[in-house]
């Protein structure tokens, strides 16, 4: 185990320079993402065109370095997707954290540097924080039947 | 109290180290540093033997047996007991329950006296710096009776207005429940004069002494306190025990919160009898082990002297408060002056996020605690989601604050 391992150069300049932060005018999905435990919060916005793809993403939070750069990495693999390659990232980072599976690691791009997480086990939660709050999200707005939501996800 | 140094009285940190078989592991590679007693202390040897002797010679049920290791695991059972009400100078031992620890300790008065002595519109004076476990049974004995919950005005360091605390008082004011030693702030709360002026208005007080009695010489009777909560495994002891101390008539007036063996007298069909404290208010077998570990905890503690601990974690918390607050970026929380506080010290480095610092901590071997510390009101007040939190006890040197020093700027230099 070492630190390198956690805190990748890809990590960092996420956490340092996060992409796509800040509020969406028009999203029409709306996610707040918070883990009690330790008080990570991460909010989400969408804009899923009728197409059924997600033409914008955006987040903003506060919380550890891991939390922060996951989410500003996630906005990046899913802007420009169609929902059903969004859901296969999803996947994708969510084996690779939770199961150890190997992820497709172009379809997961900058997502396969959080794989070092997986090293430092109370640490897994703050990755998959935003992925766990799109994920909701993205059910929500198939079961709204593409309706504007805006929903909380508390991790458990 | 006069607090001596720990140099005149001569706390020998190195053979109080050597009496602690953990402190010599080493943690990814590096030698420990353990800094989160407030979560929970180590264990020293002696401690460690009293558990194995226990189950290796005679271990037994006690108080139902009438063979020789159920004599004498019983008696070695009430020996912790006396031990521990000697610890804290409570009057009898019966005043000392047994419980699974503090959590469990306030449970009991929450249930065993709140239902019985609270009602709709009454009234539980509380802190904003509580642990939860000295907040949510209060909030469920509310929701149970109707009763309400009020806070005493602090500041964010954690000092109590005690003016505005006496003004509090109204008829329907029917307890006090207030940590004795803040496990964020290290604040230590004044116990004697919070009870004193809750006695004029003949309201009792519960001291959550969790963090307190682990620390500082602790005297149930001196405070003039009516029910007393802590826990053993934050002071040298096992985990799963802890105890409720609680003046004898109104523990007497408490109802039993576990039904079961060992608390009744007579049983029948449609009713029962209770027998008498401390047993009507330990019912079922028991943590046997856990009370005699306890006892050589608090044998051990006494060996060393209370007043040395004290003074050794004062001096300790005096070099770390100075060393911390000259670091750039670093902000410290609770009280500025050592004399106020115990050796709990919560911080945040520059706007680096408490878990990273916990986890470049941990990689340089120094365990200590990041989150909401069981305190999520108190971090609220602090403007925090969550704060790092070192916290001493007897066996730490200025070499391991060094050490701490050292890896928070290293930390800050990492993150920057
Ligand atoms: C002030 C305070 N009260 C209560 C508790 C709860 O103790 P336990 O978890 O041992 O019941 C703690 C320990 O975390 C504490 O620090």
């Amino acid at each position: 185990m070492t630190l390198e391992d956690l805190y990748r150069e890809v990590i960092m300049d996420h956490y340092r320079r996060p992409r796509n932060r800040g509020a969406l005018d028009d999203a029409n999905v709306v996610m707040e993402g918070v883990n009690p435990l330790c008080g990570d919060e991460i909010k989400l916005w969408l804009n899923i065109d009728d197409a059924g793809v997600i033409t914008g993403a955006s987040f903003d939070g506060h919380g550890c370095s891991i939390s922060q750069s996951s989410a500003s990495i996630m906005t990046e693999a899913v802007i420009g997707k169609p929902l059903a390659d969004a859901h296969a990232v999803i996947a994708d980072f969510r084996g690779m954290m939770l199961d150890g599976d190997a992820p497709d690691e172009l379809r997961l791009g900058d997502g396969v540097a959080l794989e070092g997480v997986r090293k430092f086990p109370v640490r897994i939660k703050c990755a998959v924080l935003s992925w766990n709050t799109l994920k909701l999200g993205l059910d929500e707005h198939a079961a709204a039947g593409g309706q504007r939501v805006e929903l909380q996800h508390s991790e458990s | 109290m006069v607090v001596p140094t720990s140099a005149a009285a001569g706390l020998d940190a190195a053979a109080v180290r050597a009496d602690f078989p953990v402190l010599a592991e080493q943690v990814h590679e590096r030698p420990l540093v353990y800094l989160d007693n407030a979560a929970t202390s180590q264990k020293p040897r002696a401690v460690i033997d009293a558990l194995r002797t226990y189950y290796e010679t005679y271990n037994a049920n006690i108080h139902r047996g009438l063979h020789a290791l159920s004599e004498r695991a019983t008696a070695e059972y009430e020996d912790a007991r006396a031990r521990v009400a000697r610890f804290i100078n409570a009057a009898h031992p019966h005043e000392v329950i047994f419980t699974r620890g503090t959590t469990e300790a306030i449970n009991l008065v929450a249930r065993g006296w709140g239902d019985e002595n609270v009602g709709e519109g009454d009234e539980i004076l509380l802190t904003e710096m509580e642990h939860h476990s000295n907040l949510v049974p209060w909030q469920m004995l509310a929701q149970r009776t109707g009763a309400s919950l009020r806070y005493i005005p602090m500041d964010v360091e954690g000092r109590i207005d005690l003016q505005a605390y006496a003004r509090m008082f109204r008829p329907r004011t029917r307890l006090v429940a207030v940590t004795h030693m803040s496990n964020v702030l290290g604040t230590i709360t004044p116990a004697a004069e919070l009870i004193e002026i809750a006695h004029q208005h003949d309201v009792p007080v519960l001291l959550d002494a969790a963090q307190s009695i682990p620390h500082l010489p602790v005297d149930v009777q001196a405070l003039d306190a009516d029910f007393v909560a802590f826990s053993g495994h934050k002071m040298l002891g096992p985990t799963g025990i802890g105890v409720l101390y609680g003046r004898e008539a109104l523990l007497d007036a408490m109802e039993p919160l576990f039904g079961g063996g060992s608390m009744i007298r007579v049983v029948e069909l449609h009713q029962s009898t209770w027998t008498a404290l401390p047993y009507k208010l330990e019912g079922g077998t028991p943590n046997i082990a856990g009370a005699i570990g306890l006892g050589a905890a608090v044998d051990y503690l006494q060996t060393v002297g209370m007043p040395e601990v004290t003074a050794h974690e004062h001096e300790l918390t005096e070099y770390a408060l100075n060393l911390l607050s000259d670091l750039d970026g670093v902000r410290l929380f609770g009280p500025k002056d050592a004399r106020d506080r115990g050796g709990v010290i919560s911080f945040y480095v520059g706007d680096v996020h408490p878990h990273d610092v916990g986890t470049l901590l941990d990689a340089d071997g120094i365990a200590v605690r990041a989150g909401h510390h069981c305190a999520q009101p108190l971090m609220r007040k602090l403007g925090v989601a969550a704060t790092a939190r070192a916290s001493l006890y007897l066996y730490n040197t200025a070499a391991e604050v060094d050490c701490l020093a050292d890896g928070i700027a290293r930390a800050k230099a990492f993150f920057e």
